[in-house]
């Protein structure tokens, strides 16, 4: 077995290698640890992508709105990513982000789920019928289950999504009202000598 | 300034090394030889374990048979006496007949997440053969022959953190008694110097089980483990900036606790004296071929003449802040080589300001890595200016300045550098040449329109964001830089590797070249059964 050290520094390396700078290297270094961390097939797919590019990357957008499409063919993911995690505060307020035509569009979901971490904002990833949704870096939730390569995205939707409860209301006071049973009953005695305010408001 | 070359490449071996630290961490540790099974001749397996509440770890020993002209220090050498291995726990029958295959291939071998570090040695066949062959005899060894050399053993690489497949350091990083810098590469190191002492004891023995003796522990004690550093160990300081930081962050902070002290003990100063006196023993022993290192020497052995002289004039417990007086005076009136060696004897009567800093001297990089882009231009224009002022003044259109490249060798995968007009392969250069990116990145900051994020820069300019990275991290952590050109016509190498070194808390070093040196560890080190009742002064009791 790989040490994720190991797959860090080799993926460093590969990506100079296939026309990367050193600075976006060390990015796909980081990112390729943390996909395989996740259980996602990050060498694969950045393999395949390698072998495709022919040390030639594809297009990088100039700068990120709210919908971009390649003037060519296909977009980098690599370079998707590193314009998106370099805006993501910035991003963060378009709240929907589409891109079309991306290859290998796994590589940009480590730069996606790094911004999620940064905004402090789950983030919601859509692609040809994958949903991955990324939890601050800390967890990838995904309904690939097959790890099923997918070469190329005709359209990824990207959505900071708000911090919202995943519980109703009754959920909550439900659970609250069990936690209450851990509170002592206050008598005069403990209301005058447990707490460490003063006995009067105006003191 | 500190984060010069020369002045990294003068530090020495003090309280905060991590050989010392690793001592007072695992003294209390219960020390075993779990298994010895050697043949006549010193070949074959033996493991030794640290245990402590159900926790432990074993090192993990094979010891072979090579031909003399198979021995080599260089990293090209594929064979080596013996190869050592730390596993994380006890290790299994399986465990152990997997690593004996693979261990002893080192670099071509294949570890698991279950091993921790990975290490081998060759004989220093001069002292070995002769420990040997006195032993045997019924005698003790030539002290005189055993100063000389220092050790029975030479390691010639340590490896740890996820390399050939050992654990990746986050699996680990949790256990309290690992927490300072490289303790598992010291605890390696330090149960290798035991092994070695087993070993001739063994062959002894078996040469002549009626007459031979064991090695007397008062000259074991005096032999430590050495070590072939090669420019391997250089670029690492480069790669890990938070981790350099928190190192010379720790002994910046140290010196100025020391030097904030108002009014110091006597029995204080006297011990500073003391540590002086002993350890110019070391100093008088600290043999070396290098014209370099002998004009070091030279130099801090006239420079420590002067110091003792101005000592004994000027001391009186009476005066307010003593040190930083010996500090000052120090630094106008002696070279780095002796300042830095007084610095390390400052500290050694100062245990409570020492200990609280052991473990902040580790560092996770990954905290530290993303770049904020949505700072300005000019901030980051800003932070180049104030901390990197000695870089933005070279000049790299001079070509001395540009002379070295390092690139990552084909056969080994190990760093190097060479000279960018006479060697190929100057365009697969590694991104070391911090000061040249720096300075190219002040250039273009300067014409760009400073109300821009770093993200709109980045856009146009990720040729430069490995050096864009670094600007962040030196911004909060002032001591991540070497403030000098690595690139340069007058580029020591060594310096790099004594620093590090330093830290690691090894002596007597003798470069060899200007890219590689040995150095001693553990020399005078109590013996693992006299760990518990060892003080943290023994680096100055017996260095001979």
């Amino acid at each position: 077995m790989q040490s994720f050290s190991e797959i860090d520094t080799t993926s460093k390396r590969a990506s100079k290698a296939a026309g990367f700078t050193w600075g976006v290297a060390e990015e796909i270094g980081k990112n390729m640890r943390n996909l395989e961390m996740f259980g996602l097939p990050g060498i694969k797919n950045l393999n395949l992508y390698f072998r495709k590019i022919k040390k030639k990357p594809n297009e990088k957008p100039k700068r990120i709105e709210k919908k971009n499409k390649p003037k060519f063919k296909e977009f980098c993911p690599i370079y998707c990513g590193v314009a998106f995690l370099d805006n993501c505060k910035k991003l963060e307020n378009l709240k929907l982000i589409k891109f079309f035509n991306v290859s290998y569009p796994l590589l940009l979901l480590p730069f996606l789920s790094r911004s999620s971490d940064i905004v402090g904002k789950k983030i919601l990833v859509k692609y040809e019928k994958n949903n991955f949704l990324l939890n601050f870096d800390k967890s990838i939730f995904s309904n690939n289950s097959n790890n099923k390569i997918v070469s190329k995205a005709k359209e990824i939707s990207i959505e900071f999504l708000e911090n919202n409860n995943s519980f109703s209301l009754k959920d909550w006071k439900e659970l609250y009202k069990l936690s209450e049973e851990t509170f002592v009953e206050e008598t005069d005695s403990l209301k005058k000598k447990g707490a460490g305010a003063g006995l009067t408001d105006n003191d | 300034m500190v984060m010069s070359l020369s002045r990294l490449g003068s530090f020495h071996q003090s309280k905060l090394s991590f050989l010392r630290s690793f001592i007072r961490e695992f003294k209390n540790w219960n020390y075993n030889r779990n298994l010895f099974d050697l043949d006549k001749k010193g070949y074959g397996t033996a493991v030794y374990s640290f245990e402590k509440k159900g926790r432990s770890y074993s090192l993990l020993c094979f010891a072979q048979h090579i031909k003399p002209e198979e021995r080599s220090d260089r990293v090209i050498a594929t064979k080596w006496d013996a190869a050592f291995v730390l596993h994380d726990g006890v290790p299994t029958k399986k465990d152990i007949d997997r690593l004996r295959r693979n261990v002893p291939q080192q670099e071509v071998g294949r570890l698991s997440y279950k091993e921790l570090t990975l290490s081998r040695a060759n004989k220093s066949v001069r002292a070995f053969d002769h420990v040997v062959d006195s032993l045997s005899s019924g005698k003790q060894p030539d002290k005189e022959l055993l100063k000389k050399v220092g050790y029975l053993y030479r390691t010639t690489a340590v490896y740890g953190s996820g390399k050939f497949g050992l654990a990746d350091r986050f699996r680990i990083k949790d256990r309290k008694e690992i927490y300072g810098p490289f303790r598992l590469e010291m605890m390696l190191v330090y149960l290798v110097r035991q092994f070695t002492f087993d070993q001739v004891n063994h062959i002894a023995k078996s040469r002549s089980p009626n007459k031979a003796v064991t090695l007397n522990e008062n000259i074991a004690r005096n032999l430590g483990i050495g070590n072939s550093t090669g420019l391997g160990m250089a670029p690492f300081l480069v790669n890990h900036p938070t981790l350099l930081h928190n190192w010379i962050y720790c002994r910046e902070k140290a010196l100025k606790q020391i030097r904030s002290i108002e009014r110091v003990k006597i029995e204080d100063f006297n011990a500073f004296k003391n540590y002086i006196d002993k350890s110019k023993l070391s100093i008088d022993t600290w043999l070396t071929d290098s014209e370099y290192q002998i004009s070091k020497i030279n130099s801090l052995k006239s420079d420590l003449i002067k110091f003792i002289k101005y000592l004994e004039s000027c001391y009186s417990t009476e005066s307010d802040y003593l040190w930083n007086h010996i500090y000052l005076w120090s630094e106008k009136n002696l070279g780095e080589e002796c300042v830095e060696y007084i610095v390390s004897m400052m500290m050694e009567p100062y245990d409570s300001i020492i200990d609280p800093l052991i473990n902040n001297m580790s560092s996770e990089e990954e905290k530290y890595f993303n770049i904020p882009g949505y700072r300005k231009i000019s901030e980051l224009k800003d932070i180049i200016e104030k901390n990197y002022k000695p870089i933005i003044q070279i000049d790299f259109k001079n070509k001395n300045n540009t002379s070295n490249f390092w690139f990552i060798s084909k056969n080994k995968e190990e760093p190097r550098v060479a000279n960018r007009y006479e060697e190929h392969g100057s365009e697969l250069e590694q991104p070391l040449a911090i000061a040249r990116d720096i300075k190219q990145l002040h250039e273009r900051l300067i014409r760009a329109k400073q109300t821009d994020t770093v993200a709109e820069f980045l856009l146009n300019n990720n040729d430069l964001r490995h050096v864009v990275r670094r600007a962040f991290i030196i911004e909060k952590f002032p001591y991540s830089e070497i403030q000098d050109n690595t690139i340069g016509a007058s580029l020591i190498p060594i310096d790099m590797l004594r620093l590090k070194l330093s830290f690691f808390g090894a002596v007597k070093f003798d470069p060899r070249s200007d890219k590689w040196l040995r150095i001693n560890m553990y020399q005078g080190a109590p013996l693992p059964n006299e760990m518990k009742f060892s003080n943290d002064n023994w680096v100055y009791n017996s260095l001979n």
